[in-house]
């Protein structure tokens, strides 16, 4: 009896460290085996050592330029989204005030969309063809459009910090929030003005927040692909847009790897130098709830200055913010249904025709099929692999667990076309040959997806009191029984969130999807790159058209996440 | 009159927290706000800092009114509830940082600093971090900081508010002798009268936004302003009677009658309130043949704390009563036991008004 049970524990042992086998086999095939792939072909092209393409990376002045175009213009872009982001920040955690969670959920939104409908938005925003073009021309009586923004590095910035922004007001804005305003009252107490409070007080106690937000800015920036390729044109190339065009268009695959292998110990040399920083300037601070820091605006039939004063702040940090971040999506949504100034669904019909009945085109409804399958093919296999990693993660600590943690973030430093490239060079032959597999987009789905789904599952399992288990196996619950009673129903709102999370990313992914995707079974933000790169105002307009329906997908599936997830205090 | 509060007022979001507060603040005073939590102390205190602007009514300081100085601009200091120390900045730059605001020159910012340090007797802790602290030794870093400028008002909010209790007695002890031999005038919030009575020179008691009662310590403990504030203080004794006669003054009480002192500004008739306090008792005998009131009752309790034991009795009337007596070399009443007290008439005083039923919670 005693030796069947322990025989069976056993068994259950083996099983249970299987499945957990499963997220790493998952990482070491559709991850790392693809970057040893482009590794060795960076470094042997031809099946022997050969460092010629690094020769060329580290000789040709033209890639010493790309590599100086690519930092600067992610300093550029940080710096700008750092002023930008900073007041709006200030404003969310240290007031409240009707309406603002609605407000924050909106500097929110532009994060959430795919680079595709950027790109199409700040097209229809400031294009030639653009709402502010128009709207001058008819004002100011012109002929041709005043403002030529169209493949130069000011848009591309005003892109980038309209992608960006909402990183700086939710990591800044959420530490702000929660820090003790009696620090800061301390400092004028003892004398200190505010400007003085604000330099020697409240900004090097948040710095490690604002250094960690930065960086993560400065990453997306330097791994920028989708808003470079669509608003830089031919001129501008950041070493992400330039592993795509020599690995596709140019199909100089080692020099594409050599790229990527360059790209990568940058982006991986700066989270070292993060996780550094982040180390060593960690202080304990007892951090507040936010209905402790905040203050309600002061109604005002009050009439005093203060409620003025209070309500102008308010306005000014938030309202170029809000402009900025809206502006661009409005004008999507108008001039997708707008022709000549008048009222059209036009392009959303045409979306579903194929005008010239031809044999090789694909109608543009069918890329909405295709997206829709493929997002549900990765949130199925993502919240496999997500649920069996947070476990894995929310149990007991111990030192294999603390090498895991980082190991599952991995894929985040990775860029997309990295890793679309990778699937080139390493999945399309044997031992691993997935070419014409349906499976081989949702798999880079989901390694995209998978650290955004652990992330929303871990906060659910570790708030898991081991008691409740323990308190339903003893009220005569089984195993089977506790997981159906306790476990799904308290992690079911965040393996929601992960859903949504997993269905939203594979939706709006461009890099990845861009390498490998075939020609004939595209997804959305493909599609809109087509439409949006070809000629004629039906094509544009159709982009346009998609772009909107993309962008609706993504804000609902981002106000199911706002909606349902289990929050953390300094969780993003 | 070196600090005036005139009529302040504050109310946030339509509640009223503070009304009608006047008092006043001599130079080299220690003044004691006290009160339970939420009855706006804190709010004062920071109207006063500039910290909040109150509603209506004025803050004089030195004559002049602090309506247009800002904060860092009144030289005053403020010791927080849980110190709102400078997490990036060690023990020495903490206590520095008022010094560094008045741009002194540094060898005078850093002599300043080792002088506060050695005050709150933390010299050689100038390189700490202020999060390894204990919660004692972080305390008295709050409070160097805060007297290193040698400011013209120290506030101090709850400061002993998140010590344990031993730790408590003894850093009180310090505080009184440290702000004694710096000679500041402050103004000093708390909840806890045991407090209050050893730090201040005057006690301001608030109960929900209002000044109940202002004087010094001996005084407000002996004659509460009213049973509220009686039972706030820990005394529990409140016995409802009515005068019965002014020459010899009476009250007549459940207890039987009582005889006062003297009665002033009464009429026959009138329901008051009679307060017997804890160490108004002595046991029958010891020194009975005086005047005193006699009491008799049966032992409910009595716990024995040291130099002094507590019992509670019943009266027959069914009212019960605490009293602190001495301990002696005997043994100690038993429950259930009989007992005959008498009451001396020094602690037994008259409240005006009538108990009711609210008690003050802390």
């Amino acid at each position: 009896m005693r030796g069947a049970g322990r025989g069976r524990a056993r068994w259950q042992q083996r099983v249970a460290g299987l499945i957990y086998l499963l997220p790493l086999l998952f990482l070491v095939l559709f991850f790392f085996y693809p970057l040893v792939e482009i590794l060795t072909l960076s470094l042997a092209p031809e099946g022997k050592l050969d460092l010629a393409p690094f020769r060329r990376l580290l000789t040709d002045p033209y890639f010493a330029r790309l590599l100086g175009f690519t930092t600067g213009q992610a300093l550029l872009s940080t710096i700008l989204t750092l002023l930008a982001g900073m007041p709006a920040a200030y404003v969310f955690a240290r007031y409240d005030f009707r309406g603002k969670s609605l407000l924050r959920a909106l500097t929110t939104i532009p994060f959430v969309m795919p680079t595709m409908v950027v790109a199409a938005a700040f097209t229809a925003l400031l294009g030639p063809q653009g709402h502010l073009n128009r709207w001058l021309m008819a004002v100011l009586g012109l002929d041709a459009p005043p403002i030529h923004l169209q493949h130069t590095l000011a848009l591309v910035l005003l892109a980038h910090v309209f992608y960006n922004a909402a990183i700086i007001v939710r990591l800044v804005g959420g530490f702000w929030t929660h820090l003790d305003p009696r620090i800061e009252e301390a400092a004028r107490v003892l004398g200190a003005s505010r400007w003085r409070t604000f330099r020697e007080v409240t900004l090097p106690i948040l710095s490690p927040a604002i250094v960690a937000a930065s960086l993560l800015v400065f990453l997306f920036c330097f791994t920028s692909f989708g808003v470079i390729l669509v608003l830089g044109g031919p001129q501008l190339a950041t070493i992400e847009v330039e592993i795509y065009y020599q690995a596709v268009p140019l199909f100089n695959l080692p020099l594409a790897a050599a790229l990527s292998i360059m790209q990568m110990i940058f982006t991986f040399a700066v989270m070292a130098v993060y996780t550094r920083i982040q180390a060593r300037t960690a202080m304990p601070l007892n951090l507040r709830p936010a209905e402790a820091t905040q203050r309600r605006l002061p109604p005002l039939r009050d009439g005093s200055r203060q409620a003025w004063q209070a309500r102008m702040v308010v306005w000014a940090s938030l309202g170029g913010l809000l402009i900025l971040l809206l502006a661009p999506l409005l004008a999507l949504i108008a001039r997708s249904f707008s022709l000549e100034g008048s009222f059209t669904l036009r392009y959303y019909e045409a979306l579903f025709t194929n005008p010239f009945q031809s044999y090789f085109y694909v109608p543009p409804a069918e890329a909405i099929r295709n997206s829709m399958l493929i997002a549900g093919a990765t949130v199925a296999l993502s919240l496999t692999v997500g649920l069996i990693s947070a476990y894995l993660l929310s149990g007991p600590t111990s030192p294999l667990k603390a090498l895991l943690d980082p190991l599952f973030m991995l894929p985040l430093g990775t860029s997309a076309v990295t890793l679309g490239f990778g699937y080139i060079v390493a999945l399309d032959q044997p031992p691993l040959n997935l070419r014409t597999s349906p499976l081989l987009l949702p798999l880079a789905h989901t390694l995209v997806a998978f650290p955004f789904v652990v992330r929303s599952l871990l906060p659910a399992l570790r708030g898991m009191n081991p008691h409740w288990r323990e308190a339903a196996g003893v009220l005569g619950a089984s195993p089977a029984r506790v997981v159906r009673e306790i476990d799904l129903p308290i992690v079911a709102r965040a393996l929601l969130v992960g859903a949504v999370f997993a269905f939203t990313v594979s939706v709006g992914e461009f890099g990845a999807t861009l390498l490998i995707a075939r020609p004939n079974f595209p997804t959305m933000p493909v599609v809109i790159y087509r439409l949006l790169g070809a000629q004629g105002a039906l094509n544009q307009g159709q982009g346009l058209a998609m772009s909107t329906l993309l962008m609706i997908v993504c804000a609902v599936g981002f106000i199911l996440i706002e909606r349902f997830r289990v929050g953390e205090i300094g969780e993003f | 009159m070196l600090l005036e509060v005139n009529s302040v007022s504050k109310s946030f979001s339509g509640t009223p927290v503070l009304s009608d507060i006047s008092f006043h603040a001599e130079e080299g005073e220690i003044v004691c706000l006290l009160g339970p939590s939420g009855c706006g102390k804190t709010t004062l205190l920071r109207i006063i800092a500039g910290l909040e602007t109150a509603d209506s009514g004025q803050v004089r300081f030195g004559g002049r009114s602090l309506d247009e100085v800002p904060v860092h601009r009144r030289d005053f200091g403020l010791m927080f509830q849980d110190y709102a120390l400078f997490p990036h900045r060690d023990v020495a730059a903490n206590v520095a940082f008022g010094l560094r605001m008045q741009a002194l020159p540094r060898e005078d910012v850093e002599a300043r600093t080792s002088e506060m340090l050695a005050l709150v007797g933390l010299s050689g802790y100038g390189h700490r971090r202020v999060y390894a602290l204990s919660g004692g030794e972080q305390q008295r870093v709050a409070l160097a900081r805060s007297l290193a400028p040698d400011p013209r008002l120290l506030m101090l909010d709850e400061p002993l508010g998140s010590l344990d209790r031993a730790l408590r007695e003894e850093l009180m002890n310090e505080l009184r002798a440290i702000l004694n031999r710096v000679g500041v005038t402050a103004i000093y919030v708390t909840h806890d009268q045991q407090e209050a009575f050893a730090v201040a020179d005057r006690v301001i008691i608030m109960d929900r936004g209002r000044i109940v009662q202002q004087g010094t310590p001996q005084a407000v403990y002996c004659q509460p302003a009213s049973p509220w504030v009686a039972r706030f203080l820990g005394l529990t004794n409140l016995i409802p009677g009515r005068v019965i006669s002014l020459e010899p003054p009476q009250v007549d009480t459940s207890l039987g009658p009582i005889a006062l002192r003297e009665l002033e500004r009464i009429a026959v008739g009138q329901g008051v309130t009679v307060l017997i306090r804890p160490e108004a008792a002595l046991l029958d005998g010891e020194g009975s043949a005086q005047q005193g009131v006699a009491l008799e009752g049966t032992v409910r309790e009595c716990s024995f704390r040291g130099g002094h034991y507590r019992l509670l009795i019943r009266h027959e009337s069914g009212m019960d009563l605490a009293f602190e007596l001495t301990s002696g070399a005997g043994s100690l009443p038993q429950r259930g036991d009989p007992i005959a007290l008498a009451l001396r008439p020094e602690a037994i005083s008259l409240l005006e008004e009538e108990v009711h039923e609210r008690s003050p919670t802390c």
